[in-house]
């Protein structure tokens, strides 16, 4: 009793302490976390970097004097060539080559598209992908949160206080270089959400399982990443070496079949995969649990574990429709239309969106293979939807699994003459952006030059869709996906085809003569017993 | 009036608890098959597996108690009176014709019963039992490369549960059919079945 109140009296303080090293937690962010695991080194006492630095170049120069391999390893990766030829289909992908249904694509945008670049000054095809200051060390190494790279300044921080967007009046301020490159330190959820967060143009915009509430999530949002819990970065699973991050959207591996992967083992790497760390049989115990690791032949674990997408209080879009782009608000300029909660629906400059939040996924047989329709690839308005990434996979291929997809649906400008899409010239302060100057044929007509892809001068809109298979966003195991919600009639499998799932599945003449048979010896017995009374003796 | 004492403990416990498990392995069963919702898909096939553990154990029970005691023979099946005793169901019943047959601790199941018994035992429990093992063990059955189509297996398991379904309603039924309506019931739960008075005129 004596203890039980000392507690009580006690949990006043303890809760307040907590309160506090909470809110610390939530302010500090990632450097009161990065500094717990100290590095052997501190970036302040180095002298090269006591220095003011004029550009983010510079500081790279002042980087590579000690991590001399550093610069070359980046030049070799997807991050930096924005390049990538897909082994399987030959098809030349990579950010600088396809063509999605969100911002569609990177050719005559490049100044504001790089600054998503690892890199200093892509604003064009004459950027110098050998030269080694061009790497940029702290967009992926900042821990302290004041680095950012703004939209038109091809890939640079604004190194003066800059107006964004250009006439606003809301300045962004100068990034103090000598600061953020004397607190590097390992990139973090806050590093790789800088970029990955905000794909497509916003917050949550693309992907659906990520976006800035992964930024210090709590548990229920992602039982891997919670911020004080686990506690995972991203890098924790995309176990980076020389400086090439594991786990591709290209070529994802949709089922890993090899158990956990232990340190020490022959193969010591670790694909971005959940066998990778919970093997083949990740719940333990019998019974129950048995039944449960019976289901990784068919189905993914992020089928089960990730039971809705965009959790996290950030929209995503679910559809984009360009062909409504252009229409001026009252005044005759461009306007936003906002939905009651404050979300834009509509952009002069981008059309109609549709937003979702806690979103069901789609499900559908993955087997890794994705295949683009990209720029040149005949497109029919007549059959349908276009498929901007074509996904392969069945039941009986021994390569697939059931995944969950974010499905998005874009109404896109494409060339109806030469039946392909095109790469619209969207973003720039000149005579034919589309966002300036809300003429299509114009924007299309220099993003086309700039591919260096024929147009016709014609200009309609194709309905397109994108399929973004779902990996984040894990939940705590008591939020997965319950069994009835697959294993009936209508449930979220009800589309899958090529799989015997009981309770949604039943052979109808079995049923048909199962009841016929069963009703028909209830009705027998009933008559017979009727029978029996009607001739009772007495 | 005459009693007879027929169904000795073991018998009627055995009864009972696996009439028990039916129920209920029929009630989760047919929830799966996803005829109703009722307990939750998950609940109801946990219950449904530990259901067909205990039914196992039980049925391993009862074939050791059957061949021992040499009761195995009670489901011999014969032609005697079988007729006789479908033509009894079929019309004598409703004339309070006499029961065509006699029963005795030997020759406790009238010839249609030895059939009905003998064809869950030889035909619904074995089609019930393995197509269900093989549902439960289907991901390891097919690691060993058998090819097993689980679309298969969940089809004949439905067979075999309509059928036991179909058994299952006839026998209750069957059960008010004695010398009065509740006397078979009544003998398998004290063991005691009263009997028609031989000198009524029953052939034995």
């Amino acid at each position: 009793m004596k203890t039980n109140r000392t507690n009580r009296r006690a949990r006043p303080w303890a809760a307040a302490l907590l309160a506090a090293a909470l809110a610390g937690a939530a302010f500090q962010g990632g450097p009161a976390l990065a500094a717990t695991k100290a590095s052997t080194a501190d970036h302040t006492k180095f002298k090269e970097l006591q220095q003011g630095f004029a550009s983010g170049p510079d500081v790279t120069k002042a980087c590579l004097i000690c991590h001399t391999e550093a610069a070359k390893q980046v030049h070799n990766t997807k991050h930096w060539s924005w390049e990538f030829l897909n082994p399987a289909t030959d098809q030349k992908l990579g950010k600088k080559n396809v063509i999605n249904n969100f911002c569609i694509s990177i050719p005559s945008n490049y100044p504001f598209c790089t600054s998503c670049h690892v890199g200093y000054g892509w604003k064009d095809a004459s950027f110098d992908f050998t030269a080694e200051q061009n790497v940029d060390c702290l967009v992926c190494h900042d821990t302290t949160g004041s680095y950012r790279k703004l939209p038109g300044l091809a890939g640079h921080p604004p190194y003066q206080d800059t107006e964004i967007p250009p006439g606003s009046g809301k300045f962004a301020k100068a990034v103090d270089l000598t600061k953020v490159a004397q607190k590097v330190g390992r990139s973090s959820r806050d590093t790789c959400g800088t970029c990955h967060f905000f794909g497509g143009g916003g917050d949550g915009v693309k992907h659906g399982d990520m976006d800035s509430s992964l930024a210090a999530p709590d548990k229920e949002l992602d039982v891997h990443m919670d911020a004080t819990g686990l506690d995972f970065s991203c890098g924790t699973c995309h176990r980076t070496s020389s400086h090439d991050v594991p786990g591709s959207r290209y070529t994802p591996v949709a089922r890993d079949t090899e158990g956990a992967h232990i340190p020490g083992r022959a193969d010591d790497s670790l694909p971005a995969t959940c066998p990778a760390c919970h093997g083949q049989a990740p719940h333990k115990g019998g019974g129950h649990a048995a039944k449960l690791n019976d289901h990784t032949d068919v189905v993914a674990c992020q089928t089960c574990h990730i039971p809705e997408i965009a959790r996290g209080g950030v929209a995503t879009k679910m559809s984009w429709d360009w062909s409504t782009a252009g229409q001026m608000g009252p005044d005759g300029k461009p306007m936003l239309k906002k939905d009651e909660a404050g979300r834009v629906i509509y952009d002069s400059k981008k059309g109609d969106f549709v937003l979702g939040e806690n979103v069901v996924p789609e499900y559908r047989w993955f087997n890794g293979e994705v295949t683009y329709t990209l720029l040149g690839d005949k497109v029919d308005k007549d059959s349908g939807v276009t498929r901007i990434n074509r996904l392969g996979g069945s039941a009986d291929d021994g390569k697939s699994l059931i995944w969950p997809m974010k499905v998005f649906v874009g109404v896109q400008p494409y060339d109806p003459v030469n039946r392909t899409l095109v790469t619209p010239h969207t973003a720039g302060n000149d005579d034919t952006a589309y966002w300036k100057n809300f003429g299509w044929e114009k924007a299309i007509k220099t993003g086309m030059q700039v591919s260096g892809a024929p147009f016709s001068g014609e200009v309609d809109f194709i309905r397109t869709e994108m399929s973004w298979p779902i990996t984040h966003m894990v939940a705590p195991k008591e939020n997965a996906v319950r069994c009835a919600e697959c294993h009936m009639r209508g449930g979220r499998l009800e589309k899958v085809g090529g799989v015997y799932i009981p309770g949604r599945d039943a052979h109808p003449l079995v049923d048909l003569f199962g009841w016929l048979m069963a009703g028909g010896a209830l009705l027998g017995a009933l008559a017979h017993g009727g029978l029996r009374i009607l001739r009772r003796k007495g | 009036m005459e009693r007879i004492y027929i169904f000795k403990r073991f018998e009627r416990f055995w009864h009972w608890s696996q009439a028990l498990l039916i129920i209920l392995m029929m009630v989760t069963g047919f929830e799966i098959h996803g005829t109703y919702t009722l307990l939750g898909y998950g609940d109801a096939s946990e219950l449904h597996t530990s259901a067909a553990w205990a039914l196992i154990a039980l049925w391993v029970f009862a074939i050791f108690w059957h061949f021992t005691t040499g009761e195995w023979r009670q489901y011999i099946p014969t032609t005697e009176n079988l007729v006789a005793m479908l033509r009894y169901y079929l019309s004598g019943i409703f004339t309070h014709a006499p029961h065509p047959f006699r029963l005795t601790q030997l020759r406790k199941h009238n010839p249609l019963q030895r059939l009905a018994y003998l064809n869950v035992k030889l035909m619904i429990n074995p089609l019930i039992w393995l197509s269900g093992l093989a549902y439960l063990y289907y991901n390891e059955i097919n690691a060993a490369g058998l090819g097993l189509d689980l679309g298969v297996v969940a089809v004949l398991h439905t067979i075999g549960a309509f059928l036991m379904l179909g058994f299952f309603i006839v026998h209750v039924y069957v059960i008010t059919t004695g010398h009065t309506w509740s006397s078979h019931l009544k003998a398998m739960i004290t063991g005691w079945e009263e009997i028609e008075d031989p000198q009524a005129g029953a052939k034995s």
